[in-house]
């Protein structure tokens, strides 16, 4: 299971890329963007997903 | 004032109301990352048309930042401030804001460096801060009270979670007031913003002032709220107004002897350039600087020595006419608005002016009250009659405007709403020319101007 970013609400802040315990986000030219393969919904680390909760935008950071 | 406080401020445009007249501050918009939500912004907005605090249109990285630094410090001499104010907060988007600022000040290491902060992630920072020579930090303080800071936050990301309601401002209270008195005992010099938000947390801004006042504050700003629905902010959304100017001027009165308030701040853009009140942020986009610019200081040296040359001269000036209105012992004021592009004199065009400083001349003295902002009138021709009513509009209250020159129609225009306007003084220090009006005004000298 994996998170993904709707891009075209994302104000590309950054905050969730930095907060990402799996280094799973990254700006792919003009868009963040989840790797589904290192996401881990952030299970084990934090209990809830990183970058849905330092999101400024809703329903941004949503499952995949 | 002590010399080692002035020694600070001398050449800090926002903490020194004498220096604005003198340095320019630049922001760059390095940090957009933010750990907390408030009522009053809107993320998402980004508009070249559009100035207003927190809105910038060029997110840069700190190589790019560096760049464009070092273009600016080439072309404009006044530069004394590097700042980092938003989009986002600059001490939760640490990585960027500190590798900026090593690199731009083991460039230019004479620029004073500057942030603005929510605060909440500020206390984990304050020894970098220091030991980087951090010299200035506003904090953005809206209440000291979780129960008004619940209406302005919706939530706050902190310890890796997210917290709403009183928990969430309870947190950042906390936070704010700690890192608050770290930086007063680090003798890192704090200016802290308050919004005013009528109905929310106007009145408690005299309690936020107390707050402040005890734990060390050297400046407080309080600003009006900016709410438009276009911006699409929640207030804007919700209906929520912004204080008018007398509300405003109401506060600030209520808050003289408090905190010692600031008075010409001018709510730049996160991408200011330039003197306050003067933006020229448009020249200093990515595209017109330098991909390499190589730091050559003499335009900055070479203006600083003049400053140090004319400075004491337009202080001892400036003293002497206060001096003089205060002395004349009159009870009337007047209320006079100046058309300046700095270095302290008279020596803007009635039509070129985006705003006017206002003074009052009193018994007191003569003290700079704050700025209105206008739509310049010369803008090629067209639209000068609505840019009048425009200008008169803003100039409600104001006797004399003081200017370097002006024509005949817009002064006759302006003399039917009752508002006098002369260029007499063109050139002359602000308070000299303050200080002659009056004495003319009063009849306390023989007459020297007409208006
Ligand atoms: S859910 Fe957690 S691991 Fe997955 S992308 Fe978001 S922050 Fe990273
Ligand atoms: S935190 Fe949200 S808005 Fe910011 S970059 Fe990530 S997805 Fe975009
Ligand atoms: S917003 Fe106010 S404090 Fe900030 S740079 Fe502009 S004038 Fe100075």
């Amino acid at each position: 299971m994996a998170f993904k970013i709707i891009a075209s609400q994302c104000t590309q802040c950054g905050a969730c890329e930095f907060e990402c315990p799996s280094n799973a986000i990254e700006l792919k030219g003009e868009k963040y963007v989840i790797d589904p393969k290192k996401c881990t919904e952030c299970k084990g680390v934090f209990e809830i997903q990183q970058c849905a909760s330092v999101c400024p935008m809703p329903k941004t950071c949503v499952p995949a | 004032m002590d010399s080692a406080t002035w020694e600070k401020i001398k050449d800090h445009p926002c903490f020194s109301e004498e220096a604005h007249h003198y340095f320019a501050r630049m922001h760059v918009a390095v940090a957009p990352a933010c750990n907390i939500q408030c009522n009053y912004c809107n993320r998402k907005y980004d508009c070249a048309n559009e100035s207003r605090p927190g809105v910038v249109s060029e997110k840069l990285t700190p190589d790019q930042a560096l760049r464009k630094v070092v273009a600016v410090a080439n072309e404009v001499p006044q530069l004394s401030v590097l700042g980092i104010a938003g989009p986002g907060d600059a001490c939760y988007d640490w990585n960027k804001t500190r590798a900026t600022f090593e690199r731009v000040a083991s460039e230019i290491p004479d620029i004073k460096l500057c942030i603005s902060t929510n605060g909440l992630a500020l206390p984990e920072h304050v020894d970098k801060l220091a030991e980087m020579n951090v010299s200035h930090v506003t904090i953005t303080i809206n209440m000291v009270d979780p129960a008004v800071g619940e209406k302005i936050y919706p939530w706050i990301f902190y310890g890796h979670r997210r917290y709403t309601g009183v928990d969430a401002a309870k947190i950042l209270h906390e936070q704010q007031m700690l890192g608050l008195e770290m930086l007063t005992a680090r003798g890192i010099l704090t200016k802290i913003n308050s919004v005013m938000i009528p109905g929310v947390n106007d009145l408690h801004l005299i309690e936020v002032n107390k707050w402040v006042k005890e734990r060390g504050a050297f400046l407080h700003n309080v600003m009006p709220l900016i709410s438009d629905p276009a911006h699409g902010t929640s207030f804007g959304l919700t209906g929520q107004r912004g204080p008018n100017a007398l509300e405003l001027k109401a506060l600030h009165d209520r808050l003289e002897g408090g905190a010692k308030l600031m008075r010409h701040c001018r709510q730049c853009r996160a991408d200011a350039v330039g003197l306050l009140g003067t933006d020229r942020g448009q020249e200093f986009t990515l595209d017109h600087v330098p991909l390499e610019p190589h730091y050559d200081g003499a335009k900055r040296q070479a203006y600083r020595e003049v400053v140090a040359r004319i400075r004491d001269d337009h202080l001892e000036a400036k003293e002497k006419a206060i001096a003089t209105v205060a002395s004349a012992n009159i009870r009337g004021s007047l209320q006079v608005a100046v058309a300046t592009k700095g270095g302290g004199r008279i020596n803007e065009h009635f039509g070129h002016a985006k705003e006017f400083q206002v003074y009052e001349a009193s018994q007191t003295g003569i003290k700079f009250v704050g700025h209105r902002k206008v739509e310049p009138y010369c803008h090629g021709g067209w639209g000068e009659d609505a840019a009048l009513a425009g200008i008169i509009a803003a100039l409600d209250g104001i006797d004399i405007v003081l200017c370097a020159r002006i024509g005949d129609c817009p002064k006759e225009r302006l003399m039917e709403a009752g508002i006098r306007a002369t260029d007499t003084y063109g050139y002359d220090y602000i308070e000299a020319a303050i200080s002659a009006l009056h004495a003319t005004e009063f009849g306390t000298a023989p007459s020297q101007a007409t208006a």
